[in-house]
């Protein structure tokens, strides 16, 4: 979650007033933080800088709707995670693969396959930059289903609520999936960070 | 508790979103299971992981493919 801007309720008036400068100091305090939740969303650089753009563009657009029931920074979030589900979709329509499948609740796809202990303080063991890309990489090898609301959970802190309202999902279907989400990822860090590794 | 239920239950043990008395006995599993154990600790270590992780800055041509999309948009509306 991105440090908020202290004079964020100004900038929102100004930019709402048509000083585009107040719109940019907005944005460039939370452009990456879209630009990470796009790319993990949809696992693509390009899908990822498309839906950045159309994002912030959409956002100062529809400015004149945003009241300030929610943070700025949440109701851009709601603004990019649909423009990244609807590429996902595209992408999946095009492959013939439904996001919206149900999931098959099967006792043994949710067992840990796993258990190994970890080392204390495991994320030390690397760089910033390298450990970035070791649980980039992790994330992106979840399925759509599960990675949508993993990313939206745990990396971008929103609740089960909000994330149900999101995906349009219940909030039971949310839960299911971020249990076997964060099982698998467990299991896709356990080589990097288990003991004795390194 | 069994060690199905504990895996089934961890995501909202993590959460605090159990309710008491279902907490308190998954709490008591983890006393005695040493594999529930480390599976519910290191799914806390993933998730706090996660949480505390900062985005790379944007890359240098994504940020100049943005701002010239923005002045576009924004020069725009000012005409």
């Amino acid at each position: 979650m991105p440090t908020h801007l202290e004079n964020e309720a100004t900038l929102v008036a100004d930019a709402r007033a048509g000083k585009t400068e107040a719109f940019t100091t907005l944005v460039r305090q939370y452009d990456r933080y879209i630009y990470r939740l796009a790319l993990n969303i949809t696992g693509n650089p390009q899908d990822a800088e498309d839906v950045l753009q159309e994002s912030l563009l959409k956002a100062y657009t529809k400015l004149g709707q945003f009241h300030g029931e929610s943070r700025f920074y949440t109701w851009l979030v709601r603004i990019a995670v649909n423009e990244a589900l609807m590429k996902l979709r595209k992408r999946a329509s095009e492959k013939s693969v439904s996001l919206d499948d149900p999931i098959e609740s099967d006792d043994r796809s949710v067992m840990p396959r796993e258990i190994e202990d970890w080392a204390d303080n495991p994320e030390q063991r690397y760089a910033k930059v390298e450990l970035g890309q070791i649980l980039n990489d992790v994330v992106r090898k979840l399925e759509p289903q599960f990675r949508t609301v993993f990313v939206l959970r745990d990396i971008e802190n929103l609740s089960t609520e909000e994330t149900a309202e999101i995906m349009g999902l219940s909030v039971p279907a949310v839960k299911s999936r971020l249990l076997r989400a964060r099982l698998r990822v467990r299991d896709l860090l356990s080589p990097y960070f288990k003991k004795g590794k390194g | 508790m069994v060690c199905k239920e504990v895996i089934r239950k961890l995501s909202e043990f993590l959460d605090h979103e159990l309710a008491p008395e279902l907490a308190e006995e998954l709490s008591r599993h983890l006393a005695r299971c040493d594999d529930c154990n480390i599976v519910v600790d290191t799914c806390r270590k993933t998730v706090e992981i996660y949480c505390n992780m900062e985005p790379l800055p944007l890359p240098e041509d994504v940020r100049a493919r943005l701002d010239r999309a923005l002045a576009g948009k924004l020069g725009k509306k000012n005409a």
